[in-house]
């Protein structure tokens, strides 16, 4: 068993939480955007277009269908295109992002869809516009479960992150795999396992800390 | 004022269709505390909604003020709506804004600035009597408190009409008082007119001037609340007035007084609300020699003065003096029911 390189531990540290965060951050705004649209197409909605909602949530099924290793497969010729390579850090990107973002606006829609009708009721009582429906009732009554909703989707990506990590970009899972079971350095193996756990309770420690804060109810 | 003209409803539930409202015409005047009263599934939710068009009428027209809101949509109704507040049977609040977070958001979106919006709002806390809960989040307060944040939200932009959808059912009777007080309070000093939906007739009797009772869809009589109390037509309307007076359990309790008092005479006297404010009883005990108790007395308040019902024992008399009692009684239009 031979010791750890921790240059090598750093940027692997490195390479996972920069993986997880750009990934986290525009599937949060794609997921989110997709959320609205699928919740104010919905039937009885406030813009209610009822193929438009039908096509989207087809879509959504059939991305969240997709296994994540299959997907990082099937998204190698996009990734060239977009970052000019397959292998690195940067390259896990795409996928992550296309796999996380159908998860994030489901998770959207469902904590929208929690939203009490009777203050939306109200609001339109008040003579509130649909953006303002949206904006000062909708997402705001919603937060904690959007909140708590992105902590769940960071810890699903720190382990798509070791995923994607085992066939070629950077980060954790590709030191634990490649190093650690491939070349039997347990040390290795073990380090980047406790390092990954403690992200992932990080990240879920933030999430909890935050909805407790705004959670009124 | 606000018109109704032969508005119907019609609601497609899968295949079936549900005629939620039935051809009602129905004219409230500025400044009257106007009450719909029904089971539920009579409609009057519907109804309600349709004065600020939450809910467009299938036929018909909606008038305020005498312009046709039917046909407004977009910029123009949210307009018309500013104008209308509406309280709800579960308040409906923002529980993640504070109460005075709560009663700015109509504020917010009517566009009032800042500086205005908070004036207002301390004016709104004060009126309902909410100072030093301001800021306080709905999970906070008791249920009578949130109902005044409803209400205070509704009066912010200063309408001419407030619709209260069951706004006292999920209230104690306690509350409840509370609450009809306060919106009386408005109604006089404010001048709104206030139309209100519920199941409860201890509410109507208390607060409106008129009352229209509904039953599958339809208005079935529209009156005072002295003549639907007094002279209830429609069956419906009879069902709720017993059910306010207590005389269901008329038979019941006429039978236990028959037997506890066998050698006694039991009458039931009915007063009215325009006579009850006067000592007839008193008076009439001092003409006569009899002792009369009361053994059960069932009279409320309402609008326009005490109502209600109660049996009495009468004893220790001769024939003559007991058919006085009964004649005074008459001549002072006391309704006198002789059970024994």
């Amino acid at each position: 068993m031979s010791a750890i390189n921790w240059d090598q531990m750093i940027v692997a540290i490195k390479e996972t939480i920069l993986m997880t965060s750009i990934s986290l951050f525009f599937a949060v705004i794609f997921g989110g955007i997709i959320g609205i649209l699928l919740y104010i197409t919905q039937k009885d909605s406030l813009c209610q277009i009822p193929i438009f909602n039908r096509i989207t949530d087809f879509i959504i099924n059939v991305f969240r269908a997709i296994p994540f290793i299959i997907l990082l497969c099937c998204m190698i010729p996009i990734t060239i295109i977009l970052v000019g390579g397959m292998l690195g850090f940067k390259a896990a990107i795409p996928s992550l992002v296309v796999s996380a973002t159908p998860f994030y606006a489901r998770m959207c829609l469902i904590a929208f869809n929690e939203v009490d009708k009777g203050t939306i009721e109200a609001s339109k009582s008040m003579g509130a516009s649909n953006l303002e429906i949206m904006l000062k009732v909708v997402l705001p009554e919603s937060a904690p479960a959007l909140v708590s909703g992105i902590a769940l989707l960071g810890v699903n990506l720190v382990g798509y992150t070791a995923m994607a990590g085992a066939i070629g970009s950077g980060g954790l899972g590709n030191l634990a795999y490649m190093y650690g079971y491939v070349r039997r350095n347990n040390a290795i193996l073990y380090t980047s396992t406790a390092i990954v756990v403690l992200i992932v309770f990080v990240i879920q420690y933030i999430g909890d800390v935050i909805t407790r804060r705004i959670d009124k109810r | 004022m606000i018109e109704l003209r032969n508005v119907h409803k019609v609601f497609q539930v899968k295949s079936q269709e549900i005629h939620a409202v039935h051809g009602v015409n129905l004219t409230i005047q500025d400044g009257e505390i106007f009450g719909i009263i029904g089971y539920s599934g009579a409609g009057k939710s519907t109804l309600i909604r349709m004065i600020n068009q939450l809910e467009k009428q299938t036929e018909g027209e909606v008038i305020i003020d005498g312009e046709s809101i039917g046909s407004l949509s977009g910029k123009a109704l949210r307009e018309k709506r500013m104008k209308m507040g509406m309280i709800f049977q579960h308040f409906n609040l923002l529980w993640s804004r504070t109460v005075a977070e709560n009663i700015e958001l109509p504020l917010e979106i009517a566009k009032v600035d800042k500086k205005t919006r908070k004036e207002r709002v301390q004016e709104l806390i004060r009126l309902v009597g909410l100072e030093g809960r301001e800021h306080a989040y709905p999970s906070e307060l008791s249920g009578g408190q949130k109902q005044r944040v409803g209400i205070a939200r509704a009066l912010a932009n200063q309408p001419s009409i407030l619709l209260c959808d069951e706004a006292t059912s999920a209230l104690d009777p306690e509350t409840t008082q509370s609450i009809l007080d306060l919106l009386i309070k408005i109604n006089e000093q404010l001048k709104i007119t206030i139309v209100l939906i519920t199941h409860q007739m201890e509410v109507v009797q208390k607060i409106c001037h008129r009352i229209a009772v509904m039953s599958e869809g339809k208005v079935v009589e529209l009156n005072t609340v002295k003549e639907i109390f007094e002279h209830p037509q429609h069956e419906v309307t009879k069902r709720f007035v017993r059910d306010v007076s207590g005389s269901e359990n008329m038979v019941r309790i006429s039978k236990e007084l028959q037997t506890m008092y066998p050698d006694s005479h039991i009458l039931r006297l009915h007063f009215s609300s325009d006579i009850s404010s006067r000592p007839i009883l008193a008076d009439v005990i001092r003409k006569t020699n009899l002792s009369v108790s009361i053994v059960n007395s069932n009279i409320t308040h309402s609008m326009v003065g005490p109502m209600g019902s109660m049996y009495v024992c009468v004893d220790d008399g001769t024939e003559e003096e007991y058919q006085t009692f009964i004649q005074y009684l008459l001549d002072e239009h006391v309704k006198v029911e002789v059970f024994q």
